[in-house]
């Protein structure tokens, strides 16, 4: 039993270049097909709720409002995409989908790219230099884990607003860049750097930049994909932090618009136009996620130690 | 640790770490002791005076039924997303563990709604289940059941639940298939040759040793459940009907925002804190056993 399985797997396996043991002892072959019967039942629980925004978004909204909603798309793919992406809707102010995609891209592409750097740089000093202070400065850091916007959500708004960062940029992403977990990820990382790479680098006259841009970089290529994937992943799906800072409709976020296209138990709301932003919404952390899976799983197991 | 090679400049550390310390300072600690400052303040109605009153803006909030109601909302809430989603993935992570093919492709199937904004998992699921047109709403209605969220407190609940719990379980399935990927597979087949049945072997021997992920995953989803679903909490019923679903989280917001009572709010705030150091705490206690085992 144990041999066939051996031999079907095989195959798979060499093509998906993954080093497979074969079939475990003990697991008989009607277990492993229950397993694939639940595991697709699975898929479909997680999946099917997306497939069906996909549905609906290509859908008339007549037909949405006619329950129940057909299983397969419509023929309106292209007018509802259209209309929403060029058009804009009453409910975000006439502000098309184009506009709040990029406003989402530059708050998730600048906090990915901020907490990174920033991270970066303290860690770099916490690891290679001694100097006064320093280990006050890493708890310091350290502390911010447990102070999220929700436990001094007023105090920090009144500071967003003395700054007058209220619906800038600069106030979506500054405020969310500091990282108590990536500097703790890239001081565990730096750590791991035998010193003697260090003691070579000041041998050969590298002062610390070149040590920094040379050997500590490429090294840390990996670290900095998967924080990448995570951050980018992060900042694109807040939502409490826009919905304070942005109060201009041209200023919103692709997830924050959505929510102001709703309106409860309501014919008023376009409902396919609404599916049509979900899509659209979803669609680039989701890309991001899949085509950088690898990264993707090993920053997620990694950043939350 | 033994003495590490470093560089000898004197002011470059403290330029290095300038940018994230000089965000922390502004964004998090100052906030943080305004809101602890404001919490034993109470300012009048015009905003005019402000005394200080000691604890009495905490008693004020335990003592509000609107607060216990959002204290049991969200204990109900939490153990509820934390137990489906952790149930739901696990199961997912034990047969994917079983299976020999297509590993990789049921991981990416079911890795998606991590990418996804809990506001609109939120919405997602109300347009499903939506009175007016949800398919769903309208299945459950056409079957005899008085399927309507938006009126019904514990439809409301259910419905964010599931939004949430959904959500989640591509999270906790990743960690249960690295957790069980480190139980050392002779242990299993030893069990085996003995003749214990695949049931037997997972209570006895899987659930034991993935009792270490099983509690980073507590802690992680219990967290999730406190602040993470605001979103969908306010997307979905916006704390109704009528306070159904109001968490604590919900609450400071629309007291801080909404209600402007800043007192109350701070005292919250605080409340929140308390809860944020203890789960951290609790995170990183059960970190450092990890790495002493492993």
């Amino acid at each position: 039993m144990a041999e066939t399985a051996a031999v079907t797997g095989k195959s798979t396996a060499a093509k998906l270049g993954r080093k497979e043991e074969g079939a475990m002892l003990g697991v008989s072959k009607t277990s492993r097909y229950i397993a694939h019967a639940i595991l697709i039942l699975g898929v479909l629980i997680v999946a099917f709720p997306i497939y069906y925004t996909f549905v609906a978004s290509t859908h008339s909204l007549q037909t949405i409002l006619r329950p129940p909603l057909p299983l397969w798309p419509g023929d309106q793919f292209f007018a509802n995409y259209y209309q929403a992406i060029f058009g804009g809707v009453r409910q975000t102010g006439g502000v098309g989908a184009d506009l709040l995609l990029f406003n989402t891209t530059v708050m998730a592409l600048g906090i990915a790219v901020g907490k990174i750097a920033i991270s970066l740089l303290s860690a770099y000093a916490i690891v290679f230099f001694r100097f006064p202070g320093r280990m006050i400065f890493f708890w310091l850091i350290f502390i911010t884990l447990m102070l999220p916007v929700e436990v001094r959500i007023l105090p920090t708004y009144k500071v967003m607003v003395d700054l007058g960062l209220i619906n800038t940029y600069a106030g979506l992403i500054i405020p969310l860049i500091a990282s108590a977990t990536a500097t703790l990820l890239f001081r565990t990382f730096f750590l791991t750097i035998p010193g003697e790479l260090v003691e070579a680098a000041r041998v050969d006259g590298a002062g610390p930049w070149r040590f920094f841009k040379d050997i500590l970089l490429p090294l840390s290529k990996t670290n900095l994909a998967a924080l990448f994937v995570i951050m980018f992943i992060y900042g694109w799906t807040q939502y409490l932090w826009p919905l304070l800072i942005t109060t201009s409709n041209d200023m919103n976020t692709i997830v924050i618009a959505l929510r102001r296209m709703i309106s409860f138990a309501d014919a008023e709301t376009q409902w396919h136009i609404v599916m049509v932003t979900a899509i659209l919404a979803m669609l680039p952390p989701v890309a991001v996620v899949v085509f950088m899976q690898r990264w993707f799983v090993k920053g997620l197991v990694e950043t939350e130690k | 640790m033994s003495p590490r090679v470093v560089f000898p400049n004197k002011v470059l550390p403290y330029v290095l770490l300038a940018p994230q310390l000089i965000i922390v300072a502004i964004f998090f600690y100052w906030p943080a002791s305004q809101a602890l400052y404001q919490s034993v303040l109470r300012e009048d109605p015009f905003g005019l005076r402000t005394t200080f009153v000691g604890l009495r803006n905490f008693e004020r909030v335990l003592a509000d039924p609107n607060y216990i109601n959002a204290v049991q909302n969200t204990a109900v809430f939490s153990v509820a997303v934390a137990f489906l989603a952790m149930a739901i993935a696990l199961l997912l992570a034990v047969m994917a563990d079983k299976i020999i093919k297509g590993k990789g492709f049921y991981r990416t199937m079911l890795i998606w709604p991590y990418a996804i904004a809990p506001a609109i998992a939120g919405m997602v699921w109300l347009f499903m289940f939506n009175p007016a047109m949800g398919t769903f709403a309208y299945m459950l209605r056409s079957s005899g059941y008085a399927w309507d969220p938006l009126l019904k407190g514990d439809q409301a609940m259910w419905l964010v639940i599931a939004a949430a719990a959904w959500k989640q379980i591509s999270y906790n399935f990743l960690f249960f298939v690295a957790g069980l990927q480190a139980i050392p597979k002779t242990l299993i087949e030893a069990a085996a040759i003995d003749g214990a049945g695949e049931t037997k072997r997972f209570w006895t021997i899987v659930f034991p040793l993935l009792a270490p992920t099983t509690f980073f995953l507590l802690v992680i989803n219990t967290t999730y459940a406190f602040f993470d679903t605001f979103g969908i909490i306010h997307a979905v019923t916006g704390g109704g009907p009528g306070r159904a679903t109001e968490t604590l989280v919900y609450k400071v917001y629309h007291d801080g925002f909404v209600n402007l009572i800043l007192g109350d709010s701070a005292a919250q705030s605080v409340i929140l804190m308390v809860i944020v150091i203890a789960l951290t705490a609790i995170q990183f206690r059960y970190v450092e056993k990890k790495v002493h085992y492993g």
